[in-house]
């Protein structure tokens, strides 16, 4: 990759990298706690009932896995053109990570819906309380990385970004990775376990 | 200056209220949670009121009140206050956003963000904060947090009235108050993570050239750790603050226990959750909450030492190392709160292990300081008499803490005024008065202008002596049984012998408000008539004694080089007893 000159800062990071890492560590603590929560009603709650796999939908879960997981790949790509200074290809690529969340957004809001409807509501038992927090939390996590990704995309495309400049197209990124990794961990919890 | 800088405003908007400059949002900090900490105050007195009168008397004549008690009867309603009697349900709504105030609006914003703004960007020597939007971001988010917490007496049924720990699942069936309070808190979370990155980064990345770690003052350092531990710890609660407010509206039953019982009937919700669950979620912010209290307050009391007895500070690399090992270890004792609540004794056993172990760096740290003072010139100026008296009110408050830590003591003196008196030792005449005498050591920084040594010294005495006559009489109705949290102790037979000192403390409650007077007076009035300061007025040796006072836009005319140490103090050879950290000789 390009050789990137080390940030004008104490430590040679730039202050935005540094700034997200602190960030995604306080949100692993978010997630962290609100996980641990679930595995521990899961294994000391007599009333956590967890419905039958069969209802749960796994392959349109897993399908949601992979589309997110491409996102996530995308935008390697993405940053990776932008470090190129192939701003076409680095748009294309952000068109395929905007379009994975929207497509993960979607195929969410059909599970939800047709859960709802088989009786797993956030107030019908403990399990679909907790389904519909922590997948809903992470949903929201996405609409929120969707609006800064459209803000870097647009910024992109008037060629704000360039090799000595990706500072913030690598943030966002980082973060992208993030919430594709919360979801890589919520899928097996929430579904297969 | 350096390449993210900004432009000096020019509007008044820019300049005083919506302004990016560190210094100018240190300062609102400041003034901000000194208002919230006299809303908390206020608060508090009326409970001392309740308190110290808590019953009618046999002359009691519902037709003949009194002057005191008609007068609060009519400004606050015969709901609130019938006769003149508080009722217990607003004694609830009080005591629980006293302490919620005091904490989140008050102590931490004023240690962390407003002394954190103003001081740590200076004397590590960078122009501003690493992310000088996102600052004032923090600091108006943090303003209407406290408006939203504020809002919550006007709620239906009034504020939250579960405590300031909000224990699951009374606060799942509390009125609506307790909603506006999470939310109120999450607000407060956002801003307190804005801050907290803010720091990290800053503290890392903005360092002047050499500014290394070995370098950093140690009010730097308390800082850093203490901004590790929001970053890390806020989250959790805000995991178990949006699991609470789902139980409120959406009907989860995160916390609610299957068929709990509930004004007789059985409380509609699936069930199944563990009230428990909270209180985990709860002390694992709560905890290190304390050191957030704490260790910026541990900070402070270090440099105005080091820069009144003259000498280096004793054991400079012991104390950050306990700082750190303070910071670390605090994540791991949360659960010593929760002794009563039920565990196993093995868990117990463990989480007393870990809570005494805690207590090692802790007096590390304050015997690292009573050394400092020794065979040393002292400077007894105001702010060395706040940081002097930090030493043994934080003594006691961590002492009275061991008993707190054993399991088989806590369980008698759980929920007891025992508890209180401890928490508040190290948190009003500990961590507060540190964070006063931060005020009247930095204040010259600030404005230009010292505060009036003689007002001050004023301030100093009616503070500290009332304190000690609130919180230490509590600590004796404590260990003789008094429960906490009632409205009117004399209902319970066994509280009468020491009921009498409720009206002590509640006297001395109303001088130390009194006592805050000279303190109010004279910080506004050295705003523009103090004595001109000077640059450097305590012949102090951190960065922010090189610049003006107050500091220009940007702090520095040229980018400071650290050539020692924070604490060069009487050096061998040298004319004069100090040496600045960017003295070239």
């Amino acid at each position: 990759m390009s050789s990137h000159a080390p940030a004008n800062t104490s430590t040679g990071i730039s202050n935005a990298k540094l700034g997200i890492w602190s960030f995604l560590a306080s949100e692993v603590m978010l997630f962290g706690g609100l996980l641990s929560a679930y595995v521990i009603l899961n294994t000391g709650s007599a009333h956590m009932v967890t419905p039958p796999r069969s209802m749960m939908g796994v392959p349109l879960a897993t399908l949601n896995t992979f589309v997110l997981i491409s996102s996530s790949v995308a935008m390697v790509l993405a940053l990776s053109a932008i470090k190129q200074n192939h701003v076409d290809r680095f748009k294309q690529w952000m068109y395929c990570v905007i379009g994975g969340a929207g497509i993960f957004l979607m195929i969410k809001s059909y599970e939800y819906n047709h859960k709802w409807h088989e009786g797993i509501t956030i107030s019908s038992n403990l399990f679909g309380s907790f389904y519909y927090t922590l997948t809903g939390l992470h949903a929201i996590h996405i609409i929120g990385g969707v609006c800064v990704l459209l803000y870097i995309l647009y910024e992109g495309s008037k060629g704000r970004y360039g090799p000595d400049n990706y500072d913030r197209v690598e943030c966002v990124g980082l973060y992208w990775h993030f919430v594709d990794l919360v979801w890589v961990i919520l899928f097996p919890i929430l579904y297969l376990l | 200056m350096s390449d993210h800088g900004h432009a000096e405003p020019t509007t008044f908007w820019r300049k005083y209220i919506f302004s990016v400059d560190h210094k100018v949002i240190g300062i609102q900090y400041l003034i901000t949670s000194f208002l919230f900490l006299l809303v908390g105050f206020g608060m508090m007195m009326l409970m001392r009121y309740q308190l110290a009168m808590p019953s009618p008397g046999d002359d009691f004549d519902p037709e003949n009140l009194g002057m005191i008690r008609s007068a609060v009867a009519w400004l606050f309603g015969e709901n609130l206050m019938p006769y003149g009697f508080m009722s217990p349900d607003f004694y609830n709504q009080l005591g629980a956003m006293h302490g919620t105030v005091m904490i989140f609006l008050g102590v931490v914003p004023l240690g962390v963000a407003a002394f954190g703004n103003y001081v740590l960007p200076i004397q590590i020597g960078a122009d501003d904060m690493a992310f000088p939007r996102m600052n004032m971001m923090s600091y108006w988010v943090y303003l209407v947090g406290g408006i939203v917490m504020m809002s919550a007496f006007l709620a239906p049924g009034g504020a939250a009235q579960s405590g300031w720990t909000s224990y699951a699942p009374l606060s799942v069936v509390a009125p609506p108050g307790q909603t506006v309070w999470l939310i109120a808190m999450i607000i407060i979370i956002t801003s307190s993570l804005l801050g907290s990155i803010n720091f990290i980064v800053t503290t890392l990345n903005m360092r002047a050239k050499g500014m290394t770690f070995g370098r950093l003052p140690i009010f730097c350092w308390a800082q850093l750790v203490t901004a590790v531990l929001l970053l890390l710890a806020f989250p959790v609660l805000e995991a178990g603050a949006i699991f609470q407010l789902l139980d409120r509206v959406a009907g989860t039953s995160f916390y609610i226990p299957k068929d709990m019982i509930y004004g007789a009937t059985v409380f509609p919700a699936a069930g199944g959750g563990n009230p428990l669950l909270w209180q985990h979620l709860f002390w694992f912010l709560a905890h290190p909450e304390v050191y957030v209290l704490l260790l910026p307050a541990m900070g402070i009391v270090c440099e105005i030492i080091a820069t009144n007895t003259r000498k280096p500070i004793f054991g400079y690399k012991e104390i950050v190392g306990s700082l750190i090992l303070i910071g670390a270890l605090s994540f791991v004792v949360w659960a010593h709160h929760m002794f009563v609540s039920g565990m196993r004794t093995s868990l117990a056993n463990l989480f007393v292990t870990t809570t005494l172990t805690i207590s090692v760096p802790s007096i590390a740290i304050l015997t690292c300081m009573l050394l400092s003072l020794r065979g040393a010139q002292i400077r007894f100026n105001t702010p060395m008499l706040f940081a002097l008296a930090f030493l043994p009110m934080f003594g006691i408050g961590g002492l009275t803490g061991l008993p707190l830590g054993f399991a088989p003591t806590d369980l008698y003196l759980h929920d007891t005024y025992y508890v209180i008196g401890h928490f508040h030792y190290v948190v009003a005449p500990g961590s507060l008065a540190a964070l006063m005498g931060g005020t009247y050591f930095w204040f010259p920084k600030m404005f230009g202008r010292r505060m009036n040594e003689k007002l001050g010294k004023v301030h100093f005495w009616m503070t500290i002596i009332p304190m000690n006559f609130v919180f230490f009489p509590m600590l004796f109705q404590g260990m003789w049984g008094m429960n906490r949290r009632l409205a009117d102790p004399t209902l319970q037979w066994h509280n009468l012998p020491v009921q009498g000192w409720n009206y002590v403390i509640s006297v001395a409650a109303l001088v130390l408000l009194i006592g805050q007077l000279p303190f109010i007076f004279n910080f506004f009035y050295s705003i523009w008539n103090g004595e001109e300061a000077g640059d450097n007025p305590w012949e102090a040796t951190t960065l922010e004694w090189s610049c003006s006072s107050p500091p220009p836009h940007g702090n520095f005319l040229a980018p400071p080089q650290v050539y020692r140490g924070p604490y060069e103090y009487s050096v061998p050879g040298r004319q004069k007893d100090f040496w600045r950290q960017d003295e070239i000789a």
